[in-house]
């Protein structure tokens, strides 16, 4: 299997990815709107502000859409897998894949909660997954 | 733009469609633009103005041999051949070229002479959708479409009567790729490619190209086809991501293009009689309908599925809103850019020439997207001289 797709972090997503790698989901939002965004940039997309910062956000949020895909990715493996989107508590959607669950439309409901659940790819790239938060 | 200040005088597909292996992404090009330039009656040397997406407006002027004094790249996708022919209109109007040559050549099924899907790993789409396994459009534009019927309490089925009506215009079209009936069972049961879109849910993978060629109403009158005027244009783009869509069940590059198209045409829903609707996929139809006004939010499934979209059958009279005459991107073909065939039936049905044609139609809305819910352009088109 070739080794999985992954992210090359730029100076405005450094943050982003180093929080992955230490174990926290870090959201941005705006010190003069209290907008919070996703993905990262140096300024607040509804305000044009560029007084923001970053925080640590809860890392929760719910099933918002997905698709489950029946022709893998070669380098995802050989199984069905959802391609979904997770919209956190703080507001802002995501996409990711969903861990510890069947990745059928029985198990995966819309609006089911979900938590985040990083997965360590290498030294410098962990990605945030989401599983069931019951799990 | 004034309404009608401007007109399409040259319009065309590739000679042939489908599967094309002996000719390359800027062979099918040049093929679409001598065809167009021949029913016009102008050679390269006529044209002063260029636009193009998928190769650059620089590599169709010269392999044309054309020496423009405009020429328009942009690249938003499949609707980026609305966005010239809004922008063509400008110009035009504006006194930078006098006849513009819009093309699409695209080896989507043949691959020759084409790139690859994928972006770089550092650019938003690399570091924030790819790594989750997405594989082209069938894995993303889908995305949001589990969101819209969880809202409005549909289901995955409800989506099939739009493949299965377009199959019943595809079968009136001489040059579409699939015209055999197809019922909603063979919809359901074709085989999964994302759930919950089945193949026929998705669109075709084919060969072709298309080219236009606008010019002034003025001179428009002096050409050899019946000229199809520029009514209303609008354009907008919302997201690079479909992740990141404002709402799942609504796209605002649609509602934002469609609303300034009719703004600018100004005319309302009633005077419609033709409307193309870019459909990649079964829900995109249900989107646009929705997102241009012609049905409030949740109910274009029940529109299409009730017939109000489809052609006469079995003695009973067609639709009041036919849609996607040519059998669209789902039967008839779609080599990547699909936008470009939707305009070149809006021009048929404009002239009167289409293989189905819609009986004394007068105006056409063509509205097109460009990536995942990315972008979009929305056409007007009347054939009633200004």
């Amino acid at each position: 299997m070739p080794p999985r797709m992954l992210p090359e972090p730029t100076p405005e997503t450094r943050h982003f990815w180093d929080g992955c790698r230490d174990g926290e989901l870090r959201l941005q939002r705006c010190t003069a709107c209290a907008e919070s965004y996703f993905p990262p940039r140096p300024f607040c997309p509804k305000c044009g502000s560029r007084d923001v910062e970053v925080y640590k956000a809860s890392g929760t949020g719910v099933l918002w859409s997905y698709v489950i895909n029946q022709r893998p990715r070669p380098d995802m493996g050989t199984e069905p897998y959802a391609i979904a989107v997770v919209k956190l508590a703080e507001g802002p959607t995501m996409m990711t894949n969903i861990v510890d669950c069947p990745q059928t439309p029985e198990a995966l409901q819309l609006d089911m909660p979900l938590k985040v659940a990083f997965a360590k790819q290498s030294d410098e790239i962990t990605l945030p997954l989401f599983a069931p938060a019951g799990a | 733009m004034k309404p009608k200040s401007v007109a399409v005088v040259g319009a065309a597909e590739t000679t042939k469609m489908g599967k094309i292996p002996d000719v390359s992404v800027i062979g099918l090009h040049a093929d679409a633009a001598l065809n167009a330039m021949a029913d016009a009656g102008l050679k390269p040397s006529d044209i002063d103005g260029v636009a193009t997406a998928g190769i650059s407006p620089v590599e169709l002027a010269h392999y044309l041999g054309i020496t423009p004094t405009y020429a328009d790249g942009t690249s938003v996708g499949g609707c980026s051949f609305m966005l010239h022919v809004r922008h063509a209109a400008a110009a035009i109007n504006a006194g930078l070229a006098t006849t513009i040559l819009i093309t699409h050549g695209e080896s989507g099924r043949s691959r020759v002479g084409s790139s690859g899907f994928g972006r770089a790993p550092s650019s938003l789409m690399g570091q924030f959708e790819m790594p989750y396994g997405v594989a082209g459009p069938p894995t993303m534009f889908t995305i949001p479409v589990l969101r819209y019927l969880k809202t409005y309490g549909l289901k995955p089925e409800d989506m099939a009567p739009v493949a299965t009506i377009q199959r019943e215009w595809a079968a009136k079209n001489p040059r579409a790729s699939f015209k055999d009936p197809l019922s909603v069972d063979d919809v359901m049961n074709a085989d999964m490619i994302a759930w919950p879109f089945t193949k026929l849910m998705c669109c075709l993978v084919t060969d072709g190209g298309g080219a236009l060629i606008l010019t002034s109403a003025e001179r428009a009158k002096d050409f050899p086809q019946k000229p199809v005027y520029v009514l209303g244009t609008g354009e907008s783009v919302e997201t690079p991501m479909v992740s990141q869509m404002e709402d799942f069940t609504s796209s605002k590059a649609f509602r934002v293009s469609g609303k300034k198209a009719f703004e600018t045409a100004g005319i309302g829903h009633a005077d419609i009689d033709h409307l193309m609707i870019y459909d990649a996929f079964a829900h995109l139809p249900l989107y646009g309908l929705e997102d241009l006004g012609f049905c409030k939010p949740g109910e274009a499934a029940g529109f299409i599925r009730e017939r109000n979209t489809a052609p006469p059958k079995d003695g009973k009279g067609g639709g009041r809103l036919p849609l996607n005459t040519n059998g669209g991107g789902l039967s008839y073909m779609h080599s990547g850019m699909y936008g470009m065939y939707a305009l070149q039936e809006s021009v048929r049905q404009m002239r009167g020439i289409a293989p189905a044609q819609v009986d004394g139609a007068k105006i056409s809305v063509c509205h097109g997207v460009g990536g995942m819910f990315a972008a979009s352009g929305t056409i007007i088109f009347s054939n009633d001289a200004p």
